[in-house]
């Protein structure tokens, strides 16, 4: 299979500060690929670069079959990208944005009508096409910001966080969106902070303090970073926190929906018995524990907090 | 149990054409948690403007920590904290700048404030930055500092809007172990979040959609609203398998859920005839079981029964 993207050694540096640190990953075509990290990991600066937006320090990218040094230019006729914050005329309806992206990749006219209502009618943008930008919500914001990144049908596509600030009805319309282009052959490359989300895409790979962590599938992921995960069902569940956030066995302990996720120390054999054992002593009533398959969310704090920066003492975030 | 925290009856509010809230009803406990759950222009920032006192309503009435919110804003403002969704720090000062600002906004006496702000910047463990500037702190610290901000005058009734949209899940975390400790300091919660396991967390959810109340109730009761039972399908393609069990009379909806398939039936779930439909449609079933319904579920299902298209028509807000 041909490589979409392609990694080695990207490096960027800005004055001191190491934004992205000796990265290597590859992206196969027709892949939806999650790019994961907690704010300020380098996924924007990655992004950034292999959009040939911002040259490396160092190291090798290739987009497309383009050189991100050589070919910047001509990379951003093969993408498609719709950064965190997609700059829409505000003073200009939908439909004269539509329009006005499709002058910019140079769309034929008859074939940006065409797109046009193929787009409306995917994203259900019909009732807004006479709106005005400005008036938009964001939810409506992102869809019409998706539909002008998808216009010139690019062979590739990076969507920074599409779904932030987005409500639920409009995330899932996003991602059958993106499971329809993966269909169609198109790359897609996403980043986002909703770990559910990230269930959907085909392969994984997580950024941390600029360097990459961990990559795989999201069965991988979550089956090999994080040994033994318990549930724990309980009313209240405020008790609960508080009495396994002390235990010494307990790495991680977080509320889970309306649960408690607790990691720890020990082997699986004896997980459920050992937390029972510490809530029985301190005296905390709960219903349920259960030995679980960790959340996509649990597998993500755990490994942000195995290579958390020692000098931040966790607060520093 | 005296006066509620909130009660409103039947709040209205139009802005022009558009009526962004329709007749609201809300009673919250002292002490309670609450969520409004509801898509981009369901309402839900003018219900909380509307609560907060700052923007009166056309019709309808609200009192909030024991005051009218029309004829007594001031009694009812000084007695809330309202988080919106995008709080203004001043940059320009340090935390402990930032936090004395506020306080002194409020007019809280100065002994006050400065052992409410040491309270309150060890539980948020910012007080190894409080001389670093708002503007050179990360996401995650930033929001901290707002929940600070918004808690320094002790008020009843915190109002919280989509506080953790854009935060990564590590800070997210970290932000609900701050607001499930505030109950027990006698702090009542309104929270509006567009994530579910989110939802899930509150004592009582609030689902909201193009103005109006669609159900209220506690996270399990709205489980138990679903009607029908809910197969989730693994299979592949997972597009074709869509359109077949959408067909089918049988079934009142399908919906997708990362790699899977929930397949909501109008009465009971029927594995045989969801095996037979899927192999008659040429598609490869992997796994099939019957699943317990999340809040997105009963969220989904309340919202097509009335429709999808009014959101393009809500306000914009």
């Amino acid at each position: 299979m041909d490589l979409a993207v392609e990694v080695e050694n990207l490096t960027k540096r800005f004055g001191d500060f190491v934004a992205v640190n000796e990265v290597s990953f590859s992206v196969a075509e027709g892949e939806v690929f999650g790019f994961l990290g907690p704010n300020g990991s380098g996924k924007s600066t990655t992004i950034r670069i292999l959009c040939g937006l911002l040259s490396p320090s160092s190291g090798h990218a290739r987009v497309a079959g383009l050189d991100v040094w050589r070919d910047a230019e001509r990379i951003r006729q093969r993408i498609g990208y719709m950064p965190q914050f997609f700059s829409l005329y505000d003073d200009l309806t939908v439909a004269e944005n539509i329009e006005f992206y499709a002058g910019l990749y140079q769309v034929p006219p008859a074939l940006a009508l065409a797109r046009q209502s193929e787009l409306a009618e995917v994203l259900e943008l019909g009732p807004v096409l006479d709106r005005l930008a400005r008036t938009l919500s964001t939810g409506w914001r992102q869809r019409l910001a998706l539909a002008t990144s998808i216009l010139h049908r690019p062979p590739l596509l990076f969507l920074d966080e599409p779904t932030s600030g987005v409500d639920p009805l409009t995330r899932r319309l996003f991602w059958e969106v993106i499971g329809d282009l993966a269909h169609e052959g198109i790359t897609v490359f996403v980043t986002t902070h909703v770990m559910d989300e990230a269930e959907h895409c085909t392969r994984l790979a997580m950024m941390h303090y600029g360097r990459l962590i961990a990559e795989g599938t999201p069965e991988e992921m979550r089956t090999e970073h994080v040994q033994t995960m318990v549930e724990v069902q309980a009313h209240p569940i405020w008790p609960v926190l508080q009495a396994l956030e002390k235990a010494p066995e307990v790495v991680e302990v977080a509320l889970f929906g309306d649960a408690v996720h607790a990691e720890l120390r020990c082997d699986l054999n004896d997980a459920e018995a050992r937390v029972e054992r510490k809530l029985q002593t301190a005296g905390v009533a709960y219903e349920r524990v259960v030995a679980v398959t960790p959340s996509m969310e649990d597998v993500f704090v755990s490994l942000a907090r195995r290579w958390e920066r020692p000098t931040a003492a966790g607060a520093d975030r | 149990m005296g006066e509620p925290a909130v009660s409103a009856q039947g709040l209205t509010k139009c802005f022009g054409a558009v009526c962004a809230c329709q007749g609201i009803d809300l009673t919250v406990a002292p002490g309670e948690i609450v969520g409004l759950v509801g898509p981009d222009g369901a309402g839900k920032t003018t219900a909380f403007r509307m609560l907060c006192g700052i923007l009166p309503p056309d019709h309808g009435t609200a009192r909030v920590a024991g005051y009218d919110v029309v004829t007594q804003s001031e009694a009812v403002k000084a007695r809330i904290g309202y988080l919106p969704q995008r709080f203004s720090l001043h940059r320009d000062l340090t935390i402990d700048e930032n936090i004395q600002y506020v306080a002194e906004l409020y007019t809280v006496p100065r002994d006050e404030w400065q052992s409410r702000r040491e309270e309150l910047l060890e539980m948020t463990y910012l007080a190894p930055f409080r001389r670093r500037l708002a503007g050179r702190l990360s996401g995650g610290m930033r929001q901290k500092l707002a929940l600070v901000c918004a808690l320094v005058h002790r008020p009843e009734v915190l109002f919280l809007d989509e506080p953790t949209t854009g935060v990564d899940p590590v800070s997210r975390r970290d932000f609900w172990k701050l607001l499930h400790d505030l109950p027990r300091q006698g702090v009542t919660m309104v929270i509006s979040t567009p994530y579910m396991d989110e939802a899930a967390r509150c004592n009582r959810l609030a689902f909201m959609y193009a103005g109006q109340v669609l159900a209220t109730d506690t996270p399990d009761n709205l489980r138990r609203q679903l009607p029908g039972e809910l197969m989730q399908v693994r299979c592949r393609p997972q597009r074709e398998a869509r359109e077949a069990l959408k067909r089918c009379s049988a079934v009142r909806s399908v919906e997708v859920f990362g790699d899977r398939l929930h397949v909501l039936f109008h009465g009971t779930a029927d594995p045989m005839l969801c095996e037979r439909l899927l192999a008659d449609a040429g598609v490869e079933c992997l796994e099939q079981q019957p699943v317990e319904p999340s809040l997105e579920d009963v969220f989904m299902s309340l919202v097509s029964e009335h429709g999808l298209t009014a959101t393009a028509t809500g306000n914009g807000l």
